[in-house]
């Protein structure tokens, strides 16, 4: 029994490791083309789907990677096709700035916008809400999180983009509209995942300080967040991962525009929406970009999640 | 001369209809170790608790009688029972400092540990705080061994010296009175006898209430003791009385391990 348990237990953590292995390989071997045609510069390049001058064969070229694509072997024929674009003088661009840059900002909106109002809430709910108060709020809270996001969306669109465009002009849809709608989206889930770390603060320990003469002030800042520290940035992090994947909320909101915002009011693209709004009609090298965007996006998660760990818990122990 | 004097007082838990404690008159007298026994759930913690109302954090407790503090400036009598803003709250708790049952060192460096009680205090000047972070980690017997890593985590000491860690940050504050709430409890024998010690030596600066389920402790480090047995104050003497000569028959029986 004792084995069976073990190993039961040992599979089901191997098994994660599987997991991000394989979606890592797969994606990058869906991207493999487009990694090889067009390189780090992917990264820096904000052309979507421009064709490079020299008419029309943009067709064949689809055709021909499309091949590429279901069959391995064909992947140095596909190469080779690149090589002959180039003589050809005709060739499709793929660039991900846009929709890197319109994921990085509108995920940022949306941390400054909640973190703030999240952690008021949760400190409302742990310490100054009596008993019964936070527990309503906090289960109206946590239906919150349970709303799907496409309502966000519709709702964002309807009633909240217009309010926005009103206050700070601009268009209704655009990067602010998305980062302050995924704000509101990942505001629930933050506050309850914070106060739930605050309240395992023990009651000895606030009272040490009480006893000491602290005011309510001065217990939450000096001993209920340093304690729960970790469990607050946890909360950070995972709402931030949310953030950067949520599609389909934000594709409602943000304008799904291949243009870089010159302001905060502008529409923009952000990586999964691009994803979403385009695998549709996608095909040879134009699927493989989004397969190499999505490669951008897995990086990109678990860079941004992997340095706030490493980061702020080294901090924290110093 | 009494630092405090508790008077008929009554105490009921919020959503309880008994008393938790009923009628208790008691001194505490200045400069002295006054130990509070009983077996559990006789309310000894309830009314040391009392006396720096931090009961007050959670809201609906009853509070009935008076408990007078002496104000050692003035030399006149405050019934701390009476006090509803939270200024004089926190007045009342830098006059009577408490220490807690398990060690309780805030997520700081030992430094700020002992500095903190000063620093909400308002005392801004740094050679002042580590002058008297300094004296009261010598006067709690940690200097020797922290005094060379002042600015690591609190956290990394061991269960004794984080227990005379919160002892020196209660005393930095300057308190009239020290309650100290099973302060050995969680600690090995050792640590324990290195508390005690610690606990008769501060009376020279501080009058000191004690509520011990060791009534060893009690009779080594008390010079008075109050039996109490289900909310009710049975019996309060000097300690050797209450140990050696004592005057009703359930402190005898509980002294002897009768019942308790």
């Amino acid at each position: 029994m004792e084995k069976l348990f073990q190993k039961i237990s040992l599979s089901s953590a191997t098994l994660v490791l599987v997991l991000l292995l394989g979606i890592f390989t797969t994606l990058f071997i869906s991207a493999k083309p487009a990694v090889e045609a067009f390189g780090l510069q992917f990264i820096t390049d904000q052309r979507w789907n421009q064709e490079i001058p020299l008419i029309e064969s943009s067709d064949t070229v689809i055709e021909d990677s499309d091949d590429a694509i279901i069959a391995d072997e064909d992947d140095e024929d596909m190469i080779l096709d690149e090589d002959d674009e180039e003589d050809a003088a005709t060739k499709t661009v793929f660039g991900g700035l846009v929709p890197i840059i319109g994921t990085l900002l509108s995920t940022l909106i949306a941390l400054l916008f909640a973190m703030p109002i999240a952690m008021g809430i949760a400190v409302f709910l742990a310490e100054i809400a009596s008993k019964n108060i936070s527990k309503f709020v906090g289960m109206a809270i946590e239906l919150l999180a349970a709303i799907p996001s496409i309502i966000f969306g519709m709702w964002g669109l309807y009633y909240f983009a217009p309010l926005i465009a009103d206050t700070f002009g601009g268009y209704q849809v655009s990067l602010l509209t998305a980062g302050l709608v995924l704000g509101v989206m990942i505001l629930p889930f933050m506050a309850a995942v914070t106060r739930d770390s605050m309240n395992t603060t023990p009651d000895v320990l606030k009272e040490s300080a009480y006893a000491l003469g602290a005011t309510k002030f001065e217990v939450v800042k000096d001993i209920i967040f340093p304690y729960s520290k970790t469990g607050i940035i946890g909360s950070i992090i995972l709402a931030l991962g949310r953030a950067l994947g949520e599609t389909m909320a934000v594709a409602f909101l943000i304008g799904a525009v291949y243009s870089l915002p010159d302001k905060i009011t502008d529409p923009t693209i952000s990586i999964p929406v691009a994803m979403a709004v385009n695998f549709g009609e996608a095909s040879g090298l134009g699927e493989s970009a989004l397969f190499y965007l999505g490669l951008i996006l897995f990086v990109m998660s678990f860079a941004v999640i992997s340095f706030a760990k490493f980061y702020f818990l080294k901090r924290g122990n110093a | 001369m009494p630092v405090m004097k508790i008077k008929n007082f009554s105490f009921t838990y919020a959503g309880v209809e008994a008393p938790s404690l009923k009628n208790i008159t008691l001194p505490i007298e200045k400069n002295q170790i006054t130990a509070l026994i009983g077996p559990s759930g006789c309310g000894k913690s309830t009314l040391l608790r009392s006396m720096n109302r931090i009961h007050d954090l959670y809201p609906g407790n009853k509070y009935d009688g008076k408990i007078n503090l002496l104000d050692l400036e003035t030399g006149k009598y405050n019934n701390i029972l009476a006090i509803k803003k939270e200024n004089e709250f926190i007045q009342l708790r830098q006059q009577v400092g408490m220490i807690f049952q398990k060690p309780t060192p805030f997520p700081m460096s030992i430094f700020d540990n002992v500095a903190y009680g000063l620093k909400i205090a308002g005392i801004k000047n740094k050679t002042e705080l580590s002058d008297r972070v300094e004296a009261s980690l010598k006067g709690s017997a940690l200097w020797k061994e922290v005094h060379d890593r002042l600015g690591k985590s609190a956290m990394g000491l061991s269960g004794g010296q984080q227990q005379r860690l919160c002892i020196a940050r209660a005393v930095a504050v300057k308190p009239e009175v020290l309650l100290f709430d099973e302060p050995t409890s969680a600690l090995d024998p050792i640590s324990t006898g290195a508390i005690e010690e610690l606990i008769v030596e501060l009376k020279k600066d501080v009058s000191i209430a004690i509520v011990t389920h060791n009534m060893q402790q009690a009779s080594r480090i008390s010079d008075y003791t109050a039996f109490m047995y289900l909310g009710d104050l049975i019996e309060y003497d000097k300690t050797e009385n209450i140990f050696l000569n004592p005057k009703e028959k359930r402190t005898e029986d509980y002294i002897t391990g009768r019942f308790g």
